[in-house]
């Protein structure tokens, strides 16, 4: 087994802008669930609208990349508003309903032949990334091991994950954000201070949905590619174990968990493979490694919840009343 | 106040604690006309599938005064509150707080008309600290607006002034050496306490409070009442439900009674209290006899004869005829002395 190629593909992942993309989208499940007690389970739907909502953009109308970013973001906005004005009202449990089937219908609609012409069907749509590759300041070469466009998606994932990070911090220490809470503890409450819980819940959802977008587009742009089969229901309980690995109500918890997601994944994933070739693991074939990788990150999460339940970065003490 | 007027003027404003003008505007009947309303609530109703929780045909509360709001279980005196503060919406009626109307206000514009209330089942937030829930009551606070949130120059200098209004309250009702702890970790009482002091941030006119004292200890209960009687030497308006009748004579300037969803009654405490429409509801009708004898039994018995309502002392009496009561238990108490 090469425990070198296995550690450094570990590594790699750490940085990855996968990891940012899936570190961006818990950010917004943070926002839904650990801040405002949103039960959002249609995350992957909101990462599926701003992929397709820059793709199809770019694709069919032949927008310049920024202003194909401001549609993938005003679609989420309009997409957070649909879900949040019939279910906001009602208990936290009708926004869970309504989200996981919202995001599944988000993907069927994109993968119904009949729209072949502008969604791709279920091949999705491809070549649509040349309007950021073209604004890459670094000429070709070699930085740090990565060419020119592996390390400009880098920088700008993981630039958009400081940024989202740190307006994410600066509104939850805020007021707004302290009302926010309140409404997570008990929102009659919050209500009869004579706050509109309403219109918090709604701007929260909208955030969220937001920077779930942005990650639906950094999910997309390294792979040139969008296809309805990555925006499936896991992706959204993928982003709840990274939230709940790194702590529910944190800024970095976010982008910590999905850190530790792909490290796990990876490590084993390589040692697995590492196994199975040197013919130590004969039980196993690599199709399977493959699979029972998520069981161990299952059994990760749950040893987490067992011996960590607050995450990583969550607090202790606030679970003591839990 | 100028250094140079050495005369006191005369005081232009009541003294809210020793005010005895009358309080109602005629007699003491159940709606009747009070001379300063805050609250005038006409034919509101509420009825939950088949049963009429609420049934008000007309009510006002007096401003600057301490109201109770008192009846038996299921009265709906919970649910009124509900009505009053926008969180149920009434089947009819019209409803006015200082002469502007509620009907269909929602809950948090009713608050930010200067009405707050507390809930029976004490609500705190638990994983907010006992400052930031009671920061959380400061109104106005410019940093709640998404639009200025990320700019602490905008917000800062309204959060000092409601954290110093936060202290001044925290301290008043000793809870400020629990500042910096999660409200979960507060005793029930001491919930109670928080729940009413953050209310209190909001600089309500009228304070609606449901059952303050209910799994309250009784040195508790005193401080909460000696709190009560502030928020009125303050010049606001007291609302509450309780049970606890003594509570009630003790600090409630007017009572209120309600009964199957109707006011059956209204009054000063003692006059309230002697009304047998209000024994009746809230007591029981029989409530002084002693059952443990043969002489409380009759008693009783006697009573209900001469009750309409009650069967006993007609043909339809059956087993509980005061015959075979008595015999019954003349037998009972033969066979204990046997016993012995």
């Amino acid at each position: 087994m090469d425990f070198g190629f296995i550690f450094s593909s570990a590594a790699s992942e750490l940085f990855s802008p996968t990891t940012a993309a899936y570190a961006l989208a818990a950010l917004g499940l943070a926002v839904h669930f650990g801040y405002s007690g949103l039960l959002n389970f249609g995350q992957a739907g909101f990462m599926a609208v701003g992929a397709y909502g820059f793709a199809i953009s770019t694709l069919t109308f032949g927008v310049p990349f920024f202003v194909g970013l401001v549609i993938a973001v005003i679609c989420s906005v309009i997409f957070a508003m649909l879900l949040g004005i019939p279910t906001l009202r009602l208990r936290a449990d009708y926004l869970a309903i309504v989200t996981i089937a919202a995001a599944e219908i988000v993907r069927y609609i994109v993968t119904t032949n009949q729209l072949t012409a502008v969604t791709g069907s279920a091949n999705g749509l491809a070549a649509f990334e040349g309007g950021f590759y073209a604004m890459n300041p670094f000429p070709a070469g070699s930085y740090m091991g990565m060419n020119n466009r592996d390390f400009f998606i880098r920088i700008v994932g993981w630039g958009l994950v400081i940024v989202c990070c740190t307006l994410v911090w600066l509104l939850m220490r805020s007021p707004w954000g302290r009302v926010l809470k309140g409404i997570r503890e008990d929102e009659n409450a919050v209500r009869s201070l004579g706050k509109n819980v309403y219109a918090y819940k709604m701007q929260a959802l909208i955030i969220g949905g937001v920077l779930g977008a942005l990650a639906g587009m950094i999910f997309t742009l390294p792979r040139g590619a969008v296809q309805p089969a990555n925006y499936g229901t896991e992706l959204t309980f993928f982003l709840y174990t990274c939230l709940l690995l790194g702590g529910l109500g944190t800024v970095l918890g976010p982008v910590i968990g999905a850190m530790i997601f792909w490290v796990v994944l990876s490590l084993t994933q390589g040692i697995l493979y590492g196994l199975i070739e040197s013919g130590a693991v004969t039980w196993l074939n690599t199709v399977q490694a493959g699979q029972l990788r998520y069981i161990l990150v299952g059994v990760a999460l749950m040893l987490l919840m067992i011996f960590r339940p607050q995450g990583v970065f969550g607090n202790k003490k606030e679970l003591a009343f839990a | 106040m100028s250094t140079h007027s050495e005369e006191p003027r005369p005081p232009v404003e009541i003294d809210y604690m020793t005010d005895t003008r009358p309080i109602s505007a005629g007699d003491n009947v159940p709606g009747c006309k009070k001379r300063d309303p805050i609250v005038v609530a006409e034919n509101v109703t509420r009825s939950f599938g088949g049963i009429n929780a609420v049934d008000v045909e007309y009510l006002e509360i007096p401003r600057h005064k301490i109201t109770a709001l008192i009846g038996p279980n299921g009265a709906g005196k919970t649910t009124l509150f509900n009505l009053l503060t926008g969180f149920d919406m009434p089947n009819s009626g019209k409803w006015q707080f200082e002469g502007n109307s509620l009907a269909g206000v929602s809950s948090y514009k009713v608050a930010r008309m200067g009405m707050v209330r507390t809930f029976q089942l004490t609500k705190v937030m638990g994983k907010l600290t006992v400052m930031e829930n009671m920061r959380l009551g400061g109104s106005e606070q410019p940093g709640e607006r998404l639009s200025k949130a990320l700019f602490k120059g905008l917000w800062g200098g309204r959060e000092k002034e409601i954290t110093a209004q936060a202290n001044v309250l925290l301290e008043k009702f000793k809870l400020d050496a629990k500042k910096d702890d999660y409200a979960a970790s507060l005793s029930g009482g001491q919930r109670k306490l928080l729940e009413m002091a953050r209310s209190l941030m909001v600089r309500p006119k009228l304070v609606m409070l449901d059952e303050p004292m209910a799994g309250v200890n009784p040195a508790l209960t005193q401080s909460l009442l000696d709190h009560i009687k502030n928020l009125k030497a303050e010049g606001m308006t007291v609302l509450f439900v309780e049970h606890d009748m003594n509570m009630v004579r003790h600090i409630a300037d007017w009572v209120v009674v309600m009964a199957e969803g109707k006011i059956v009654a209204e009054g000063p405490p003692g006059e309230v209290m002697k009304n047998p429409a209000v024994i009746d509801a809230y007591l029981g009708a029989h409530h002084d006899v002693d059952l443990g004898d043969a002489e409380g039994i009759k008693e009783l018995a006697a009573e209900l004869v001469a009750d309409e309502e009650s069967i006993v002392g007609t043909e339809n009496a059956g087993i509980i005829a005061i015959d075979v009561v008595a015999a019954e238990s003349d037998e009972a108490r033969h066979k204990r002395k046997d016993s012995e």
